[in-house]
């Protein structure tokens, strides 16, 4: 990074001069130097991956897992601080919860997206509080919408995609070649899945 | 007797018509008798669970192990049972973790009172007999009121046969009544015939007493289960 | 808690005594005046008796699907069978909104478990021990849930029976029947059993076809259409709904009216 710091990153509350949030920027670091997460949409479901890292021989198998289920229809991989990332995954259950008691159907997956990046982006504004060190993409399938795959990042921000790799690109775990040919299948995929539709 | 009592819905008459209503308690029936020794005690309940006209179950022990030599027999309102039951099992493992020790007969003894009393303006409806040995290794029984009233003795009748019952235990162990008598101890075997015969009674006058007796006879060698069939009716 | 102690203040007799003639003398409740806040203390939709028993390997559950507004037979197509995974099934009985609020409440348990991701999921002994406790809990509040419920389910293999009321009244039975059913079918079904100690599967659906055709010649709530919940170690199935087949020939016999 160019500008380190210089008295603009203590705060998620400041911008620096140049229209940047540092400690957002931290917080996609922190995002970029974890295990990669991918996920992948395809014409009848979503697919997520997982690097697993095991840093200590102390960690039973199955410790540290990071890929959840958020309600019956959405699972949830993410990247990044997992401690952070768990809550994240805790907000969701619970907006999938509360929707549910509302209105008694499941969460469309696009809202509950917004939800949580919402609540993830509320954490970038204030300077008692830091961001959400983690990405985190949620992946459902329903007869009505089909496959949808959404992702967020620390700075809650989120986007739909064919094709979610939540470091960015910055960690060889999933090199560039082989992201384009995922992307190009994810494509593929749907422009089939479009044109049965239109039929 | 109205069969109101019995039933968490009754009728109340008011003015146009009849109006359900909602009681928290029910009468589920039942009958506990011990009889305390020199070194052992005996404390048996029957095995049925009424509702008003209705059997709910044929075999629902309502004696309560709290520990090695201390039980508790229960009778009245079972969801009180459940609940106090639970309650001070859950305390006497407390006072386990807090001191290494098993909890004394009297400590328990004690404790029940007052859990009991601490709800004397909504009280558990429950009649409890609480039987084990004193410091000195004797036998011995505590009957309590729903309000945490407790008495000791070595041996008792209660529930919904206890006025029943308590009579005969009077003369036949209490040996009141009599003229000329050499007041013996109770042998344990002459208590157990006893128990069975009191609950054979009941169970012939008390629709809320059958189907079956279990009894549980204490020792310093430990706790000797018995189930006795009743009545079936 | 203002109003149940001061209810009970008021009620409690004095002479309050458990060794009394009377059996046992419960405070009288007398007609609930309006001078304290009073929550549900009545039923509104309601549905009737809930069959249940156990048979050899598995457990059978069955409830009608009607539900009544009073006397009058309001929703003719209701469910009161809920499938909670592949080992229970719990049957209600009693007000149908308290139902639904305590199915939504099951529901959302069931998804919170299956977030775990730990490979259990709520037993019929765990669901049967929670109800009891909300019960009670609600009881002791003066807020009750007018209902009963039925749990029904496998327990490790092992076919488990239990039942809860209003005021947490809990216990495990080989056949239990809730509502009027408790006199009219439970007694049929304990002489089915005490005849036939190990039932197949065919024999449970048949006693439990008899109790339904009994309780719907006899019980006014009861209705002709019915589920049937059954639960073997090939999991947890509701079927039906079923038709109770009646005969009532037996009409044209009599005359005078």
């Amino acid at each position: 990074m160019s500008s380190i710091g210089t008295g603009y990153d203590l705060s998620a509350s400041q911008f620096s001069p140049d229209g940047r949030v540092f400690q957002v920027e931290y917080a996609q670091k922190a995002v970029e130097n974890s295990g990669t997460a991918v996920g992948l949409r395809g014409k009848d479901g979503v697919a997520f991956a997982v690097e697993k890292l095991v840093t200590s021989k102390l960690y039973e198998p199955g410790a540290n897992k990071r890929i959840f289920h958020v309600g019956s229809h959405v699972g949830m991989a993410v990247a990044g601080l997992l401690a952070d990332a768990r809550q994240v995954v805790e907000i969701a259950r619970t907006e999938a919860a509360n929707y549910r008691s509302d209105y008694g159907n499941d969460i469309p997956v696009k809202h509950l997206t917004n939800r949580v990046a919402m609540y993830m982006h509320a954490y970038t504004l204030y300077s008692a509080v830091r961001p959400f060190g983690c990405s985190a993409m949620l992946g459902s399938y329903d007869p009505h919408s089909g496959p949808q795959l959404f992702m967020i990042d620390p700075s809650g921000v989120n986007y739909l995609s064919w094709v979610g790799e939540a470091t960015n690109g910055k960690h060889e775990m999933v090199p560039e070649p082989m992201f384009r040919e995922a992307e190009m299948y994810a494509k593929n995929a749907l422009r089939e899945s479009d044109s049965e539709g239109e039929m | 007797m109205s069969l109101k009592i019995h039933h968490p819905v009754g009728d109340v008459a008011s003015g146009d018509g009849k109006q359900a209503y909602f009681s928290p308690y029910m009468d589920n029936g039942g009958s506990t008798v011990a009889i305390a020794g020199e070194d052992y005690v005996i404390i048996a309940t029957d095995t049925r669970l009424s509702a008003g006209f209705q059997i709910l179950s044929r075999e629902q022990p309502k004696l309560f192990r709290l520990t090695k030599s201390t039980v508790l027999g229960c009778s009245g309102c079972w969801c009180d049972i459940l609940t106090l039951t639970r309650l001070i099992e859950a305390r006497i493992k407390m006072y386990n973790h807090e001191h290494r020790k098993q909890m004394s007969t009297g400590a328990i003894a004690q404790l029940l009172t007052t859990m009991l009393y601490q709800r004397r303006f909504f009280p558990y409806y429950v009649s409890n007999v609480l039987v084990g040995f004193d410091e000195e290794g004797k036998g011995i029984t505590y009957s309590y009121d729903p309000v945490g009233h407790c008495s000791k003795s070595t041996f008792v009748a209660s529930g919904s046969s206890g006025a029943l019952l308590q009579p005969l235990l009077d003369n036949q162990v209490g040996l009141k009544n009599l003229e000329g008598v050499q007041p013996v101890p109770v042998s344990k075997e002459k208590a157990l015939t006893l128990i069975k015969d009191t609950f054979v009674s009941a169970a012939e006058r008390d629709i809320y007493t059958g189907d079956g007796i279990l009894v549980n006879i204490i020792s310093k060698d430990g706790i000797v289960e018995q189930t006795i069939p009743l009545r079936h009716d | 808690m203002e109003a149940p102690m001061e209810l009970l203040r008021q009620s409690i007799n004095p002479s309050f005594t458990m060794n009394a003639p009377d059996i046992m003398p419960l405070p009288s409740f007398p007609a609930f005046a309006t001078d304290f806040k009073s929550r549900t203390m009545n039923p509104i939709t309601t549905g009737t008796s809930v069959v249940a028993l156990k048979f050899d390997g598995g457990v059978m559950m069955a409830a009608d699907t009607l539900g009544s507004y009073g006397s009058l037979a309001r929703f003719p197509n209701i469910e009161r069978l809920l499938r909670v995974n592949d080992s229970t099934i719990i049957g209600a009985s009693g007000d149908y909104a308290d139902y639904q609020y305590l199915r939504d409440i099951i529901e959302q348990k069931v998804i919170d478990e299956a977030c775990q991701d730990d490979g259990f999921g709520i037993k019929p002994k765990n669901l049967h021990c929670w109800l009891t406790r909300v019960m009670y809990n609600r009881r002791s509040k003066f807020n009750p849930l007018w209902n009963i419920y039925v749990v029904a389910g496998l327990q490790d293999g092992v076919p488990y029976l239990g039942y809860v009321d209003k005021i947490g009244t809990s216990f495990e039975a080989p056949q239990v029947v809730s509502g009027l059913g408790g006199y009219l079918a439970l007694p049929l079904l304990r002489d089915a059993v005490e005849k036939k100690p190990k039932m197949n599967q065919q024999e449970a659906r048949a006693a439990i076809g008899d109790a339904m055709r009994l309780l719907f010649y006899r019980d006014c709530q009861a209705f002709h259409k019915y589920h049937l919940g059954v639960i073997t170690k090939d999991g947890a199935k509701i079927e039906g709904p079923f038709e109770v087949d009646v005969n009532w020939d037996l009409g044209y016999h009599i005359h005078g009216y």
